[in-house]
């Protein structure tokens, strides 16, 4: 059986997110000690909230270090929500604040008018497709493999990660027409924006992706 | 455009499923969790649990039933129903809820919506109002399932949630709830129009073409069924078909949600 230990830093549904790998017959360890998370084969971190909050409670824990130690240990990483604007370098909440920096970008709000100058309703709630970005042939081989273009994942956010490199770029979403990185991958090392463990089938089919990327890999 | 958000929404009363008519006169459904897992298989976007005997007689049993649901049930959960405190909020999201609605305890205290807000986000405070109607275009809010007056204008504690911090507004027209005649639509599309925040349009849907009006005309941004869905009298497929057949944006799926796992 995988085991997946999920980080618990005072931010979230830890639950759900147990619930859901759990159901895909993963093993679920929750822990706050780096050393767990240094020594685990798969780690997830989860999060709803604001960034700042978010890095303070890695940071209160000593689990800055442990986690860049992991993710440059070429193993499977996956950061949900606040846990994928986390993994980048710099967020704007609120002031500019330090993220994770495992994938090179920021984390911007999202604008309260849309591409045509019309107000928009903040934050982005529901559900809402994956696209190819222009960039990508197709999703073979990651964790969004046998996904179609245009399932639909459920959303929860007023900031969006904005990745630096397009090849990072995972998977898009629009919402009025604004462009929303869904998903962002570097070599193991996974986020996405939505909640798979609240986005029914296509949710529970990316985890079970996750959990056995040592044999797509 | 965002996706409009189908929803279902249960009430609860200790551990079972029921429903009234106008929020009065409960019924015996059946096992909450039953249908719950039956809305997800068909392929609802959200679920919705309100204990509505809690805020009567002061308790909170929900949680249990919250905990079942997340063993199987892979959709957000808003629950309310007797939430008082911001350490009820945690208790709640903490047992797999991903939104608090409040109706009760931020009338008596609007300040808990600041302060749900600030702790846990506004994505997870959701402003639960019972509206009943006063004259042509005047709604006053009610508590303890539409049977207390407040003397609060409806619109006025929508604009004043909002600023508040509220993320979302359940609207649940207290006069049309269970007759399945047909939502508020004036009561929705003013509410709608008053905030800029998704508001749930709640109470009489009895047939397909209530939906399509209260989306149309009453600019909801989620539609809650009970009747419709409980007494099988439609499936979320069927909902979802016509809805998207009337270029109604829903999110599309194929055959519900199949297995996986």
């Amino acid at each position: 059986m995988v085991k997946i230990t999920l980080v618990d830093y005072g931010m979230g549904n830890i639950l759900s997110v147990q619930r859901a790998f759990e159901y895909c017959s993963a093993q679920v360890i929750i822990s706050d000690k780096p050393q767990d998370i240094k020594n685990s084969d798969f780690l997830v971190l989860p999060g709803v909230g604001a960034f700042a909050d978010g890095m303070k409670g890695l940071s209160e824990r000593g689990l800055i270090e442990a986690i860049i130690d992991f993710a440059s240990k070429e193993r499977p990483f996956l950061g949900i929500c606040l846990g994928m604007q986390m993994m980048m370098g710099k967020s704007e909440e609120f002031g500019i604040h330090e993220g994770l920096g495992l994938i090179p970008g920021s984390v911007v709000r999202i604008p309260d008018q849309d591409v045509h100058g019309l107000r928009q309703k903040i934050p982005h709630i529901g559900w809402n497709s994956l696209e190819l970005p222009s960039e990508k042939e197709n999703w073979n081989g990651t964790i969004l493999e046998d996904i179609e273009i245009g399932e639909t994942v459920y959303f929860v956010h007023s900031f969006t990660a904005a990745p630096e490199n397009s090849e990072n770029r995972l998977a898009d979403t629009y919402y009025n027409g604004q462009l929303i990185s869904a998903a962002v991958q570097s070599g193991f090392l996974y986020g996405c924006q939505f909640h798979p463990e609240k986005s029914g089938v296509t949710g529970l089919k990316m985890i079970n992706n996750f959990i056995k990327q040592n044999n797509i890999k | 455009m965002s996706n409009i958000r189908l929803m279902a929404r249960l009430d609860v009363k200790g551990p079972n499923l029921v429903k009234g008519v106008q929020l009065e006169g409960l019924r015996k459904i059946g096992d909450p969790h039953v249908f719950a897992k039956e809305y997800y298989d068909q392929g609802i976007d959200e679920l919705i649990y309100i204990d509505i005997v809690a805020s009567l007689y002061e308790r909170n049993n929900l949680l249990e039933i919250v905990r079942s649901a997340t063993k199987d049930v892979f959709i957000p959960l808003t629950v309310g129903g007797g939430i008082r405190t911001v350490e009820d909020v945690r208790d709640v999201l903490r047992a797999g809820a991903d939104k608090v609605a409040i109706n009760t305890a931020a009338i008596k205290r609007p300040e808990l919506i600041r302060e749900i807000s600030k702790r846990f986000g506004s994505q997870c405070m959701v402003l639960s109002i019972e509206a009943k109607k006063v004259i042509q275009g005047k709604w006053e809010a009610y508590y303890d399932n539409g049977r207390e007056k407040t003397g609060i204008d409806v619109i006025e504690w929508a604009k004043r949630g909002y600023e508040l911090g509220a993320g979302e507004i359940l609207l649940t027209s207290v006069d049309m709830e269970g007759t399945a005649k047909g939502f508020d639509v004036d009561l929705v599309k003013a509410t709608s129009n008053a905030v800029p925040i998704p508001v749930i349009a709640s109470g009489g849907m009895g047939n397909i073409n209530d939906m399509i009006s209260v989306i149309n005309d009453g600019c909801a941004d989620a539609i809650a069924m009970a009747h419709v869905l409980h007494y099988k009298k439609l499936t979320v497929q069927e909902v979802r078909d016509y809805a998207a057949s009337c270029n109604v944006n829903v999110r599309r799926l194929k055959h519900g949600q199949d297995n996986v796992g």
